[in-house]
């Protein structure tokens, strides 16, 4: 009883101090730059990794970077690369990605840069919950 | 550029995927290892699964 009632005035604690979005925010536009605020480095260099490599394996495999939407389908793609944050917007700057798909192996590098996107974006909620004490640790 | 087998870039996204799961949806470092292997077994298993079933479906 009394470990529930530290663990809440933990979180109460935490919540208290600087600004909540912050760790949201920096883990949206960098990978895992939300848990390195937190503290937690192993969590944040191992999704930093994962979704950096993803990305990087996306682009490699030619996988097109959406830069508007024509269609619904279009529409998701966009919001799914968003997710990666500076990552897209620096690809988008340096051109890179192929368009349009060619090969079969550019369609997967295409879901790859989605699948990075997402993730991210979960990365970026955990390290927000993890903030605001409604995720343990 | 990288020309992966499907299969090979299954396995990529499983595993990748797996980790940022394992990482964000459980709070203890062997709970998070026990669910992102549970998560890879997933997807990798359905995959091959799948295929094997749009295989005869497709006969």
């Amino acid at each position: 009883m009394g470990s529930a009632e530290n663990k809440a005035a933990d979180a109460a604690k935490k919540t208290d101090q600087g600004f909540v979005y912050l760790p949201l925010i920096a883990g949206w536009l960098v990978p895992g730059a939300g848990h390195f605020l937190l503290r937690k480095w192993g969590r944040g260099s191992l999704l930093a990794v994962s979704i950096v490599a993803l990305f990087v394996l996306g682009l490699a495999m030619d996988g097109k970077l959406y830069s508007g939407a024509q269609d619904i389908l279009d529409l998701l793609g966009l919001a799914g690369d968003l997710g990666n944050g500076l990552l897209y917007f620096v690809g988008r700057m340096l051109s890179l990605g192929g368009d349009p798909v060619q090969f079969t192996t550019a369609d997967y590098g295409t879901k790859f840069i989605e699948f990075s996107g997402l993730l991210n974006v979960i990365a970026a909620i955990d390290a927000h919950n993890l903030r605001t004490g409604r995720k343990a640790s | 550029m990288i020309r992966p087998s499907h299969f090979t870039a299954l396995l990529l996204a499983a595993f990748f995927t797996s980790t940022v799961f394992g990482i964000t949806m459980r709070d203890k470092p062997m709970r998070m290892l026990r669910y992102g292997t549970y998560c890879f077994i997933l997807f990798v298993g359905s995959a091959i699964l799948l295929s094997w079933l749009m295989f005869f479906i497709a006969r």
